[in-house]
């Protein structure tokens, strides 16, 4: 009870001698006023109970009064905004106050005053006040002189040089805030700082440089043809990167680098990439570098390589990175829980970060070297990791471990092993049934994979009721999700028994299937034609769909032929066709087409060799000795003047086309070239799929 | 130790004369190999720079300089492996080292292997293989670490790719790379000696060295710069006594003792004042040491003899006084190799300049051109100034006034028909500007002195700035006097015989004798300035007779001959040579003078 009794009188106290300090400001005297501030200054110094206690009582206000208005001495002004500044580095809900109190433009017009040492107080004040996650990064932009003035003070002395620095690199958020700064000269001013003789001048404007430079080639190209004293910039980020430099400039400079290459300013096979960055990158993952340089390290890591399987390759071999990693999962350590609470603290706080940041770099250094993929499956737990990954409650864990899982999905081998002996498809299908949009396409992406026709996992995952998931991705206002959830039905059909197919065309619904069929999105089209070329396969399947479905299907193939289409498109249009003549009554449908039959024989004599080969398989399978009907349909066709075309092509340049019309002219190959078709075609499937 | 220390700079400057016959390219490889190890000493432990034709197995084939290596034995089986060691095993003291081997050929089957191994083991075998031996072989990309089984560790490597393997033997492990990109760590046993080793197994294999011929591919020194920082961020961190002020205080009394040891009566006086210290010496006895050594510093040797022999009147007894050296406690030798050191320097002043103002004493002294005006009392010093440089200015001459002219007048004609027409002759105003006005170019030198420190660079620039005179001045034997270079050998004779008396007495005496030798050889040059042996005359030479004189004169009072701090430096110094002959790799980042600035 004492306690419960002492705590007011002294917060009451407190307040009182706060109130001391805020009437002070309101002296008559100037010289008591700026004694006044000057003792606020000395009180509010480290006591963040005495800031929030000034704020209450209404000294910003005031603060601000005094640093705007003109008869104010310059002395005063200056502690002002040495004042507020202290404030300002209190708790994020004094900043919230402060910007509230509109200190953002008071202190921007401060800046127009020629007083050095008020200029740097304002702009220190600016700078807490930026750096805070609470403030709006927008407040630098509203008025359009700010920024060109701030470059201009770029010159005064260092201060202003770390300070400005230091808002721009926490301000420029936006590929626009980037176009702004770029367009008045940031670079040109920041870069002469790389070379600073203050170390926080130099780590500020190489902050600056990374997030000019992140995502944006227009920055980047001209980074590369910038001199900072006679040397390429280039090379002074890799001066920067030296081992004895500090750790966060070897990593703030190799982000830059890492930027600068991504966005195309810089080949991958550069040495300054190859023998610097990436080493340098590889050494921020090590286990001597703190937890959060080593996260950092590892996404940009993550990103520097993922287009380039060189790099991939490289890396995979520098210092054992594979294993390296595989000290990410260990966080928080067994020991550290019993033995520090504050370690533990901060390893737990760290955990979730380091494990996306593994995810990544493992989904990046797989995404093509099967090697590699086999290296990574062989870690440690690799698979049970990815496999808790996944169910994990932090989303940025989850799209982590899922890419992950995706890029090793990529693995025929790992698909029929390491895949199937974790049954990874079940916490997969069960990421997939409530999850944000970017998670769900790499899910789904994911499962297309699984879904192909040698995974072990595609019976289970069938069994699982996905087909009525998948549906519903390909009625999602994502294009990403429909193309994957049509490419899943496009796996899934490849070489189904009845019963499957039967249940996706259900599930799916004609509608659905020809909507699909005029989808804007030319992938999703493609996909789309792919599974109806899957349901269209084995001859009894094709009689069954095209007396169900043929009437809308031969209008949908009209459709295409003759709308503007890719070649790709086109092919896998006639390959339905050819299809469609491979069954027995479907046969009919074409036959009695003539539209039909005058676009095939407009794309036999086509200039693009694969459309004529389509072309030619349909007609083939029109004409096919052993078949019931032969001797009719040669008859027509040879009326329409088919024979002369197969002629012709069997003088063709292409050798597979030339083969082609010679079995059709002949007509004694046996019925295999349309299993063949399909293998080819699977073939094709699978490695769109794997390629993805 | 500080005369340890110079009698060793001595002996390596001998060896970098003698190494002017070598060709460019092995003159650069040195070059190449100091920088990359500038803590080994050569002289104790040299550097690999080539495959050793003795040290390999028969198989083994090697051409370009030693440096290319083939197999030619018939590669059937294992047991046709073939291996060759380095010439040299790895120095502790590299700290951190390097060599690298480019696959010219990878034969039939590709079966190489690089690494290390210790003296003595079989050749006949891959590196690795066996006990003290660790390789890294090509046709499976397999770490084999004293084991005839290897460990999976990194990728297979073939014709055209350059494999690096990288000791260190700082926290003993060792890594290998490829084509530039490191490979991770494997562990060695602590085993000091290990050789650069290449195996090969089949036809045809043929493997390049470079063991600093050539750029590295992999950013060795990078690696080196981090492990720099390492070490020196763990002396930094080095904990000092727990218990408060003591560590201060012990700092405050080194300090002290090193400015009077050193005779900067004045700072050490205010030094003592301000840190509260008492100074164990008599003012008038530091005074007089600066005085001497003011003396001996600008050259004039004959006032510091006779200086020396009025205020410490058996200290320079020629003929050694058994009695009286036990009685003082002075070691024999000592003083007698102090008597001889002062003599040499004397004959190298005389070859220097012709001084007529010292004839008094029956030998005649030449003042030399680099010892400027200005060695004024509190600025002189010991040790310190053995790399403290005049500035440009100390060079040049005081505007003469009439008093100054009429002096160089009265020496024109002391020296006969030479000097006024001479540049030298403005060295001897400047020296009479010295030796008569001491003082008025006061203001201007003090400070300067005490405050210059010795950085290599500067010190360098000096001796530019030196030379250049020289060459302008045509500086010639004893000023181009007859008679002065007649006195000089004179002198030298005398200097002969007393050089032959001492061995008589006290048994040989190399360093006496090279002394010796090397000064007389200065006369066999048309101009000795300019000539190998040129050093000698150079005024930093006369650094180690001030610092021997003063600790001579120190020790006659029983107070140390070396101040602490010289002694700690010392002992530091001591310290990384012990750990260099005992394997300890961080004496390669702890060189003490990256910590004297």
């Amino acid at each position: 009870t004492k306690c419960v009794h002492l705590s007011p009188v002294s917060l009451s106290e407190v307040t009182a001698t706060s109130r001391h300090y805020v009437d002070r400001l309101f002296d008559p005297d100037p010289q008591k006023v700026l004694q006044g501030v000057i003792d606020m200054k000395n009180a509010v110094i480290g006591n963040n109970k005495q800031k929030a206690n000034l704020i209450v009582l209404g000294a910003v206000p005031r603060l601000l009064y005094l640093l705007q208005q003109g008869s104010s001495s310059s002395e005063l002004r200056a502690e002002c905004a040495v004042v507020l500044g202290s404030l300002a580095m209190g708790t994020e809900n004094n900043i919230k106050s402060l910007v509230d109190c509109h200190i953002i433009p008071a202190l921007l017009q401060g800046l127009l005053c020629p007083d050095l040492i008020f200029i740097e107080a304002c702009l220190r004040c600016l700078r807490t006040v930026f750096i805070s996650p609470v403030t709006p990064v927008q407040l630098l932009y509203t008025d359009p002189t700010v920024i060109p003035h701030l470059m201009s003070l770029l010159c005064r002395s260092q201060r202003t040089q770390e300070y400005i620095t230091q808002i721009f690199s926490h301000c420029c958020k936006t590929p626009e805030h980037q176009t702004v700064l770029f367009n008045h000269g940031a670079i040109q001013n920041i870069a002469p700082l790389l070379i600073s003789p203050s170390y926080k001048v130099r780590m500020q404007a190489l902050k600056c440089f990374s997030v000019l430079a992140y995502e944006n080639t227009q920055v980047s190209m001209t980074l590369v043809n910038v001199l900072v004293d006679e040397e390429l910039l280039s090379q002074v980020f890799v001066r920067m990167m030296q081992r004895d430099q500090p750790i966060d400039m070897q990593l703030t400079a190799a982000k830059c680098l890492t930027y600068m290459c991504r966005a195309g300013a810089i080949r991958t096979d550069d040495s300054c990439i190859v023998l610097k960055t990436l080493p340098c990158l590889v050494r921020m993952c090590s286990k001597e570098r703190l937890l959060e340089e080593r996260v950092e390290g590892a996404e940009t890591l993550a990103y520097l390589m993922e287009p380039d399987v060189e790099l991939q390759r490289i890396a995979s071999v520098t210092d054992h990175l594979v294993a390296m990693l595989a000290d990410y999962f260990k966080y928080p350590s067994s020991v550290s829980a019993i033995t520090d609470i504050k370690r533990l603290d901060h390893d737990l706080k760290h955990a979730h970060e380091l494990r996306q940041a593994a995810f990544k770099l493992y989904a990046s250094l797989g995404s093509n070297d099967e090697d590699i993929r086999k290296k990574i499956t062989e870690t440690e737990n690799m698979m049970d990791r990815i496999v808790s990954g996944l169910s994990e409650s932090s989303v940025k864990v989850r799209l982590a471990a899922v890419r992950c899982l995706h890029s090793l999905s990529r693995s025929v081998q790992q698909l029929r092993t390491s895949f199937h002996d974790h049954a990874v498809w079940k916490p997969l299908m069960k990421l997939l049934q409530n999850a944000p949009d970017e998670v769900l396409v790499m899910a789904s992406s994911t499962l297309c994979n699984l879904l192909l026709e040698f995974s072990p996992s595609k019976e289970p995952i069938l069994e699982s009721g996905v087909i009525e998931l998948l549906c519903s991705l390909t009625q999602s206002d994502s294009p990403a999700l429909r193309v994957n959830g049509i490419w899943a039905l496009m796996n899934m059909a490849f070489q189904a028994d009845q019963k499957v197919k039967g249940e996706i065309v259900r599930a799916l619904g004609t509608e659905q299937l020809f909507r699909l069929l005029s989808d804007p999105d030319s992938n999703v089209l493609m996909k789309t034609l792919g599974l109806l070329r899957n349901l269209l396969s084995t001859r009894p399947h094709i009689d069954q769909v095209m007396s169900s479905h043929g009437k809308q299907i031969m209008q949908a193939v009209t459709l295409i032929l003759e709308g503007e289409h890719s070649i790709e498109v086109k092919e896998q249009t006639l390959c339905i066709l050819a299809n469609i003549a491979d069954g027995n009554t479907a046969k009919e449908l074409i036959m009695t087409n003539d539209d039909i039959l005058q676009k095939i024989k407009y794309y036999m004599a086509h200039s693009n060799v694969k459309l004529q080969l389509a072309a030619t398989f349909c007609i083939s399978n029109l004409i096919w000795n052993e078949e019931d009907g032969s001797q009719e349909r040669q008859d027509k066709l040879r009326e329409l003047g088919f024979v002369d075309i197969l002629h012709k092509l069997t003088q063709a340049s292409d050798p597979n086309l030339c083969d082609r019309s010679d079995t059709a002219t002949h007509t004694s190959l046996p019925l295999s070239f349309s299993f063949s078709l399909h293998k080819t075609d699977a073939h094709k499937h699978a490695h769109c799929v794997v390629g993805y | 130790m500080s005369g340890q220390s110079s009698g060793c700079g001595f002996l390596m400057s001998v060896v970098v004369h003698g190494d002017s016959a070598l060709n460019e390219q092995e003159n650069e490889l040195n070059q190449q190999l100091r920088r990359l190890y500038p803590a080994v000493n050569e002289l104790e432990t040299p550097l690999p720079r080539s495959w050793s034709p003795k040290d390999k197995f028969s198989y083994i084939g090697l051409s370009q300089n030693n440096l290319r290596v083939h197999y030619k034995g018939h590669g059937k089986t294992p047991k046709d492996a073939a291996s060759v060691r380095a010439t040299h095993p790895i120095p502790a003291a590299c700290g951190v080292y390097y060599f690298e081997v480019k696959i010219i050929s990878k034969g039939r089957d590709g079966y190489m292997g690089i690494g290390l191994s210790a003296q003595g083991v079989n050749m006949n075998r891959l590196p690795g293989w066996d006990k003290h031996s660790y390789g890294y072989h090509g046709d499976d990309g397999h770490s084999f670490c004293s084991s005839g089984t290897g460990q999976p560790y990194g990728p297979t490597f073939t014709t055209g790719d350059v494999i690096g393997c990288c000791v260190n033997l700082i926290n003993n492990t060792c890594f290998y790379t490829k084509n530039g990109h490191s490979l991770v760590y494997v562990c060695l046993c602590p085993q000091p000696n290990l050789y650069p080793t290449v195996g090969l197994q089949t036809p045809g294999e043929v493997v390049d060295a470079n063991f600093g011929q050539h750029p590295f591919v992999f950013d060795i020194e990078d690696y080196m710069r981090e492990w720099r920082t390492k070490i020196q961020a763990q002396i930094d961190r080095f904990p000092i006594g727990d218990r408060e002020g003591e560590w201060q205080s012990m700092i405050q009394k080194m300090v002290a003792s090193y400015l009077v040891h050193h005779s900067y009566c004045a700072t050490a006086e205010a030094f003592a004042k301000s840190t509260d210290q008492a100074v164990h010496e008599e003012l008038a006895s530091i005074k007089n040491r600066q005085k001497i050594q003011k003396l001996v510093l600008s050259g004039r040797m004959g006032e510091a003899i006779e200086t020396t022999q009025q205020l410490y009147p058996s200290l320079l007894e020629s003929n050694p006084n058994l009695l009286f050296m036990l009685k003082e406690g002075l070691p024999a030798l000592v003083q007698k190799d102090l008597h001889f050191l002062f003599c040499c320097k004397t004959f190298l002043n005389l070859i220097h300049e012709h001084d007529p103002v010292l004839d008094q004493i029956n030998l005649v002294f030449f003042l030399c051109p680099g010892c400027s005006p200005g060695f004024d009392g509190s600025c002189c010093n010991g040790v310190m100034s053995s790399k403290a440089h005049p500035s440009p200015h100390s060079h040049k001459p005081c505007p003469p006034g009439p008093a100054l002219l009429a002096a160089a007048a009265e020496l024109s004609s002391l020296n006969g028909s030479h000097s006024l027409q001479q540049p030298n002759a403005s060295t001897d105003v400047d020296m009479e500007v010295d030796h008569f006005t001491n003082g008025v170019t006061e203001s201007s030198s003090n400070g300067f002195f005490n405050g210059t420190s010795k950085h290599g660079a500067q010190t360098e620039d000096c001796d530019a700035d030196m030379e250049v005179e020289s060459a302008q001045s045509k500086r010639q034997l004893c000023g181009g006097s007859q008679a002065a270079i007649e006195r000089m050998i004179h002198f030298g004779r005398e200097l002969q015989s007393m050089s032959e008396h001492l061995r008589r007495e006290c048994g040989k005496n190399s360093v006496n004798k090279k002394m010796l030798k090397d000064a007389f050889s200065l006369l066999a040059y048309s101009d000795p300035w300019t000539s190998p042996v040129g050093y000698q005359l150079d005024s930093i030479q006369r650094e180690p007779v001030c610092s021997t004189l003063n600790s001579a004169i120190l020790e006659t009072h029983n107070l140390p001959k070396q101040p602490p701090l010289a002694q700690a430096v010392g002992q530091a110094a001591q310290c990384l040579s012990i750990m260099a002959h005992s394997g300890s790799g961080s004496c390669a980042f702890a060189a003490v003078d990256d910590y004297l600035h």
